[in-house]
């Protein structure tokens, strides 16, 4: 309850929050609103908004746009999730290690997490998902190898600070294992950065994963927000609406989630609460 | 030692270590390679139509495909530092010839989009601080903040909408009319015409970072204890914020801009394929559509060769503007 108060001080972080659970919301709904498949050619195409029973038009090929954006807020959503998830475990683990243990380890983890900061990460992805041929799981890939570099930073500079702190001095001296050590107690001291480093990177990850689509390289089963603007590029002169409407969902759920990172950062760090 | 020699071993040293990091990016990309489907046999195959084993194992072995994998990376090792990136099928050229020919148009495009985006993130930013917490504060905050959420393809179709279809300003795409056949300065305008467009769209995301980076080094700065001292001296505002305040807020926007380098490429590539700006980022849009992972791969290698430079550039201008450095 104190957390809840303390995140709702921060107006434009209950704005997000707002905007994000409305996003989940017609993510969960799609099914009941859209029962179709997006991908099924529903009538007229290239129906204006609000024409032909299109609430945001249609297609060139009579798809319902407003039925893609439904159901693509599940595609972006479950990628956003999917590639934090395995880019933060990949960073904790390997920014644990190094921080941890230090030495050649340490040496050997920063050179390689330097060596993936180095690589421009939007074509490593491009490349990755162009040799594993487009699907999900090649996008979550893709989307995670080029993400935890920063994970991995992070833990390792939160590892690093706590190693010599006496609560885990004193663990030593008890005869814990360093993966107890590590688990247990450095890793539930350090978990509010991570969260809020988490939370931040969904929202890139949900924009990688437009990226990636609108140029032709997103799963071709499952309809996207990116797909369906790389879709209707060509008719833009045309049929603005094709493009608008998705561009316009991608920019309000990466900006709900942003704030929420952000509110999130505010309410976990009590030292930054008071800065302006 | 002297403050001369001193840098320039900074400068030695720096080179030496981005070796290391040049050698694991080639490594990377030639196991990239390997992980894709097919070989060079397979694909000159697919090109002629159909093949004999027999053929293509001639083919393997003319190539050095037949040979452990040790020993193919140590010939690709040696190719690609004498800049033989190998042999674009589809574009029937070498791979280096095709990717330094649509260097300087990307090349172009970045460098307008870091004056625009620094320059601009830097007075933003300081006009930010300076307000702090004003409606000007607020309106950049906001702006910022939109602009970061907002995906780069979408800006730019949504520029040629109200730019280019309604308003008629700017041509769509492409990077200079060649139908007109102009020459010396029409020709500048004319390619400068065309790259307000992409510029734009590539700068606001980078804008809305530098803009938030300057804010947050402006604000940090203010607080220092030089700051106090200048004002305790009696110096006027105007003088503590510019003489004093500003040069050392700057330090770490020069850091980011080289950090964001990357990205910045990743970026033109959307951007490119939007606007059809003819280069690097259009033509790996290109060889994505037609399968060519050679080409693919030789952009990637350069784009990140580019990124180690840029980097050791900034990183020697960096032991210029900021003397601490050398205490090291």
């Amino acid at each position: 309850m104190a957390f809840l108060k303390l995140y709702c001080r921060n107006r434009s972080a209950v704005l997000g929050l707002i905007i994000l659970i409305a996003v989940l919301v017609l993510a969960a709904t799609a099914s009941i609103f859209f029962p179709d498949d997006p991908f099924r050619l529903a009538g007229k195409p290239m129906s204006p908004p609000g024409e032909n029973g299109y609430l945001l038009g249609s297609d060139t090929l009579g798809r319902d746009v407003a039925a893609g954006i439904a159901h693509g807020a599940r595609t972006s959503l479950l990628i956003g999730g999917l590639a934090t998830t395995v880019a933060v475990l990949l960073g904790v683990v390997l920014g644990g290690f190094a921080g941890y243990f230090g030495g050649w380890i340490d040496d050997l983890l920063m050179r390689v997490t330097e060596m993936f900061q180095t690589i421009p990460s939007f074509i490593f992805a491009i490349l990755i998902v162009a040799i594993m041929k487009p699907s999900i799981n090649s996008i979550v890939i893709a989307i995670a190898v080029v993400s935890w570099p920063a994970v991995a930073r992070l833990v390792r500079g939160e590892f690093m600070s706590m190693r010599n702190r006496e609560f885990v001095q004193a663990c030593h001296i008890v005869g814990m294992s360093d993966w107890r050590i590590m688990l247990r107690e450095i890793l539930p001291n350090c978990l509010s950065p991570i969260i809020v480093a988490g939370s931040l990177m969904v929202a890139t990850a949900i924009l990688i994963e437009s990226g990636l689509s609108f140029l032709g390289l997103g799963d071709p089963n499952i309809i996207s927000w990116g797909f369906q603007i790389g879709a209707g590029r060509t008719v833009l002169r045309s049929a603005w609406w094709v493009c608008t409407f998705p561009g316009v969902a991608i920019l309000l759920t990466v900006l709900a989630i942003n704030l929420v990172g952000e509110g999130l950062n505010d309410a976990l760090n009590p030292r930054l609460r008071n800065r302006t | 030692m002297n403050l001369t020699a001193k840098r320039f071993r900074y400068v030695v040293k720096r080179l030496l270590q981005a070796i290391p990091v040049v050698v694991a990016i080639l490594v990377v990309n030639f196991f990239l390679l390997h992980m894709a489907e097919g070989d060079a046999a397979d694909v000159l195959a697919g090109e002629a139509g159909s093949a004999t084993p027999e053929y293509m194992a001639q083919l393997r072995e003319k190539f050095g495909l037949d040979k452990p994998l040790p020993v193919q990376l140590a010939v690709y090792l040696k190719n690609a530092l004498t800049f033989d990136l190998g042999y674009s099928f589809r574009h029937d050229m070498p791979v280096s010839k095709l990717v330094l020919d649509r260097f300087v148009p990307t090349l172009l495009l970045m460098v307008s989009t870091i004056v625009i985006a620094v320059g601009l993130g830097i007075v933003l930013g300081l006009l930010a601080a300076s307000g702090l917490n004003t409606w000007r504060d607020n309106i950049i905050s906001v702006f910022a903040l939109v602009t970061y959420a907002t995906p780069l393809f979408w800006i730019g179709l949504m520029m040629i909408v109200v730019f280019s279809l309604k308003l008629g300003w700017f041509p769509t795409s492409g990077m200079e009319n060649v139908a007109m056949f102009y020459e010396g300065w029409d020709r500048v305008k004319d390619i400068a015409h065309h790259l307000v467009m992409p510029t734009i769209t590539l700068s606001l995301f980078y804008l809305a970072l530098y803009t938030r980076l300057m804010r947050a080094s402006m604000l940090e700065q203010a607080g220092m204890d030089y700051v106090t001292t200048a004002r305790a001296k009696g110096l006027t505002e105007r003088r503590i914020v510019f003489g004093h305040i500003l040069r050392n807020a700057l330090l770490p926007v020069v850091t980011m801009a080289g950090v964001q380098v990357g990205a910045l490429i990743g970026g033109s590539v959307i951007v490119e394929s939007v606007f059809a700006w003819p280069g690097l980022g259009m033509l790996a849009f290109e060889a994505l559509f037609a399968r060519d992972l050679n080409l693919l791969l030789g952009i990637f290698l350069l784009s990140a060769l580019l990124v180690v430079a840029i980097n050791l550039i900034v990183d020697i201008i960096y032991s210029f503007l900021d003397p601490r450095i050398e205490v090291e």
